[in-house]
Parts: structure tokens; sequence; C-alpha cells
């Protein structure tokens, strides 16, 4: 655990640099997902770094697309493409687009960026591999405020209804969206009892605990399983985090300074 | 032309263990033959056809090639972003069926009529458009489907449409299928108005008036090559679509003769920017619209004659 903690540092400072140099929005919504995304690439899933679309693999699915950032510092630090593709982000001549394009780099499942889609790809991906009796794992993490969307109660409905135990759905609730706080928005709670209510097998977790996130998981279960994962948004930067505005701004040199000396004494 | 779809997809599906069909709950007495034969490649996702869309993409980012079959406006309107995104922008091998060309449906409703699908179809990049004129076409279309690289928006008549192609016809996707000629005019259709235009150039015909009869059953790619040799022979052109005027065939062969640099007689014939409130039939609401032999057969002639 220790490394992941060291790894999920690094991966935390890169996308906090690539938002700086790029100007970019979203930081506080990439830092929510850092812990798990680093648990999956670096301990859990099945991988191939030189074939990325290997048969076998596991399937990760980020359908909160504007969280980009992390999903592409993750998979660059993990070795899927060269590393100088991150200082190619969000800017002229890039490579890395804001919002996920599956053609940009290897590892990329899914173009993402407009909310709501993940979740029915995710079912599509799951029900294709039943077919092809193919036992990859399909991952797939969408935002509390994506739970808005319509288009996320359809596959919230249907995946248990096929059984899917091949799927796995992780909730970020890390509780601001776009314009305001997730709950004064439209409230989501109690958000437990209606994914149980839809028979998924919930599990809920503090989605920055990686002990907590590895026992998660490792449940084996029958059903779709729907990690419902605590998170702060903008965590590990004090000033982020918790903070709606850090779903917006860029830091500036000092600033990136002073979150990268928070990180590296956390 | 869904009987003949039906058909065609078990066909396939049993040479192809790829091919997957999904509703979203729609094709009572019509998809009961892939439900029987391919159980296991038969999904109900129920009435959501934003996820059916969503669905079939997944499906085919994982090799599968998977029909989405409902009523036309709900599997290309209703989840259009969905089409977008995750169909036409990732370039995934999925097939869009949807079953009520033009007012096919007709004392249904306006909700069930589709005058607006091969506009917004043919913008999407990478979308390739057909509408078969007759069942032969939609058999040949399948056919080629199966291998075809890409999306695929099928727009369908209902029911009872019969075979105007005969045995010397050719198919192929971006190939406009030439079904008479005529040295007087051009007659260009597509989709499910085939029949009545083969009748109109029948009726000039009697009338000493010799039409060429072309069944633009892909209006995208558009088979451009097909328009400027019309155009080249200085031949009056009309068009016929049972769809708006605005970005349909009408357009797409517009775009064609404007960019020629030569001037042609050109007439669009269809629906003109409205929506019906009629109540009736599906030939009752076609008439309303002037999508008749006897119109057809009218403004032809004031335009030959200007």
């Amino acid at each position: 655990m220790t490394d992941l903690k060291a790894i999920a540092k690094e991966v935390r400072k890169k996308i906090l640099y690539m938002n700086h140099y790029s100007n970019a929005s979203h930081s506080g919504s990439g830092l929510s997902t850092v812990d798990i995304l680093t648990f999956l690439y670096f301990k859990f899933m099945n991988l191939n770094i030189e074939n990325a679309k290997d048969e076998n693999r596991d399937r990760f699915l980020l359908s909160k697309g504007h969280g980009s950032a992390a999903l592409y510092a993750t998979l660059g630090i993990r070795g899927f493409f060269p590393m100088e593709y991150l200082d190619k982000f969000y800017v002229d001549g890039g490579v890395l687009p804001g919002h996920l394009d599956m053609e940009a780099v290897p590892g990329v499942e899914i173009s993402a960026g407009s909310l709501g889609h993940g979740l029915g790809l995710a079912v599509g991906f799951a029900l294709a591999l039943r077919q092809k009796k193919n036992n990859a794992q399909v991952i797939v993490m969408i935002s509390d405020g994506e739970l808005n969307e319509g288009s996320i109660w359809e596959p919230l409905l249907l995946a248990p209804h096929h059984n899917l135990s091949n799927l796995t759905v992780v909730v970020d609730y890390n509780k601001i969206q776009s314009f305001g706080i997730t709950n004064d928005v439209i409230n989501l709670e109690p958000l437990n009892q209606k994914f149980q209510a839809f028979n998924w097998h919930l599990i809920e977790i503090d989605g920055h605990n990686f002990e907590e996130i590895e026992q998660a998981f490792n449940v084996k279960t029958t059903k779709p399983k729907l990690i419902l994962a605590h998170t702060i948004k903008g965590k590990g930067v004090s000033f982020m985090e918790n903070k709606l505005e850090w779903h917006y701004r860029s830091p500036n040199k000092e600033l990136l300074e002073q979150a990268f000396a928070e990180i590296d004494a956390a | 032309m869904r009987k003949t779809f039906i058909k065609s997809l078990v066909a396939l599906a049993a040479k192809d263990e790829r091919v997957i069909l999904i509703t979203p709950d729609i094709g009572y007495s019509v998809l009961e033959e892939f439900q029987n034969a391919y159980p296991n490649r038969f999904f109900n996702v129920g009435i959501a056809e934003q996820n059916a869309i969503s669905i079939a993409a997944g499906m085919a980012l994982e090799g599968m090639i998977p029909y989405v079959y409902t009523i036309n406006p709900f599997v290309c309107m209703r989840p259009f972003e969905q089409i977008r995104v995750d169909v036409a922008y990732m370039k995934t091998n999925v097939r869009i069926v949807g079953v009520g060309a033009g007012f096919s449906y007709g004392a249904a409703g306006a909700t069930h009529h589709s005058i607006e699908d091969i506009a917004i179809m043919r913008v999407l990049p990478g979308m390739t458009v057909v509408c078969p004129g007759d069942p032969w076409e939609v058999e040949q279309a399948m056919n080629e489907s199966l291998d075809y690289e890409g999306p695929i928006f099928f727009r369908l008549g209902k029911q009872g449409e019969p075979v105007i192609n005969d045995a010397s016809s050719s198919f192929k996707i971006g190939k406009a299928t030439v079904i008479r000629e005529g040295k007087d005019l051009a007659i260009i259709t597509t989709s499910n108005t085939l029949e009545i235009c083969n009748g109109v150039a029948e009726k000039l015909k009697q009338n000493g008036i010799a039409a060429t009869l072309v069944s633009m059953h892909t209006i995208k790619p558009f088979d451009v090559a097909c328009v400027q040799q019309i155009i080249a022979e200085k031949t009056t052109i009309v068009t016929v679509e049972e769809h708006n005027v605005i970005g349909g065939l009408g357009s797409a062969v517009a775009e064609v003769i404007a960019e020629s640099g030569k001037g042609v007689k050109f007439k669009r014939i269809g629906v003109q920017d409205a929506y019906s409130h009629y109540v009736g039939s599906h030939n009752y609401i076609r008439e309303k619209f002037g999508i008749s032999d006897v119109n057809i057969l009218k403004e032809i002639m004031e335009l030959i004659n200007k």
C-alpha cells in the first residue's frame, strides 16, 4: 500500500501540472478519483501494457470524461504511452484532448465527455464479453452529478436484470457538481438505498482508503457490483478540497508549488 | 420491408455469430423469428432507446455487429446524442434500423412519423445512410452490412412495398440504382416513394415522355457521379421523398447541381416543412402532402412546360 500511496502522489502532481500549463479546468474532479485509479491500474486490473487491446484485459471506462487528466496521468505513469504526452494536454498541437478521445492514446477504452453514456456502454461491453465467454471484468466510473442524467438510470435498471456479475460501477461521490453542491442541485439521498432497491450489490467505502478500496473490488458476487465511493473533490490539496471553484480554476505557479509541497508532505 | 429485414437478419445470424439484435421493446409479430432462433443474441432492453444505442456501441467495441431495431423516430431522434458520440464519433459498427419511413405509421400520428431522419443522420460524420426503395434493396443492403466498416442507418418502409427492381438490377451501398432510363427527365427518389415514382414514370411513358428513374437508396455516401451525369445530359431533374424537403434527398441533389456550375430545371417534391395534423392512413396523409402520383405528374408537367 505504501507504493500505491507514493504512486497516487505522483498522479496528483501530474494532474495539477497538466492543468497548470494548459490552464485547464477540472482539477478537483480528477483529484477525487486518483486513489481508485491508482489501485485499479497498479494493483487490481489485468492489463497488457504492450498490447492495450489484449482480448483478456480488464476494461476500465471513465464515463466522467471531464476527469480525463487523472486517467491520462495514470495511464502515462503506468507506461501505456510516452510520458512526454502528458505535456501535450489541452494545448495547440496536443495529443490529449480535454475530454476523452479513444483514438488519442492506447488504454482509453471509450470517448467520453458528455455525461450519461459510459454506463450503457459498459453494459454493452459486459454483455458482449459474456457472449464471447471471456472472463474479463468491466469497471466503469461515473460521477455523482452524472446521476442527474436520465440515461444513467436505464442501464442501472438493466444490468441487474441480466445478472452482470462481470460489471462493477464506481460512483465517485465527491459531493460537488458543475454549478453547486450535488445534493443541493438534486438531492440524491438516500443514494445507497436506491442502488440496493435496483438490485445491485452495494458496497459503500471511503474512496481514498486503499484497504477499503481493495476489499470492495475483491468482493465476489453474482450480481453486478456498485461501489459507492465517498470521495473529496480536490483531495490532497487543502485549498482545493470541497471547493466548487476548483471544478474550473487552474493553479498558477505559486499555487502549484504550494500544492506540490502539501502532497509531498502528506 | 420489415419482413425482409428480419428474414435477412436471421440469415446473417446463421452464418455469423457476431450478429446481435437489440430492440427497445418494439417488434411484436416481426422479430420473433430471430428471438426464437437466437435467444442468446436477442436483447429486449426495455423502453430505453438511449441505453439501446449505448449498449450496441459497447458491444460493437467488443467486436459484435449489433442491429438496433425500433420505430424510426425513436431509434434516431430520442437517442441522437448517443448516436453522435457512441456511434459516429467512436466509429462503432452499429446498425441503426428505423422502421416506418415518412408517414408509414399513418393515423398513429406525427410522433410516429419521420420526416427529419435523413437530414439528421446524414449530417453525422462517417454515418452511412441507406434508404432502400423496395424489399430487394433491403436484402441487398443487409447482406452488404455484415462486413461493412463503420455505422449504418437504415430507413425502412413499414410493410407491403412491392419489388420494383428486376433481375437486371445491381446493388451497392453508395451507388445509385437506375431503374429505367429516358431522355426527357430524371426522377430521383429514395426510400418508400420508389413505387409511386415508378408508376409516375410509367404514366409519363404512356404520354410519350421518357423518364429516367433513379433509386437513390444510399443518401450517404452520396452517388455524386450519378447526379453529375444527369446534369451533364442537361436533363430536367425532379426529386421525390417522403421527408422534409429541407436536408434530405432534394437537398443532397441540389448541392450537386449548385456546385456543378450548370443549370438544369429542378424541383424538390416532398414534405414542405410541416408536421402532419391529419388523421388518416398512410396514403391519405401522403396525398395531403402532395406525395401522390396525380400531384407528382402535375408538378412534373408544369416543370417541363416552364
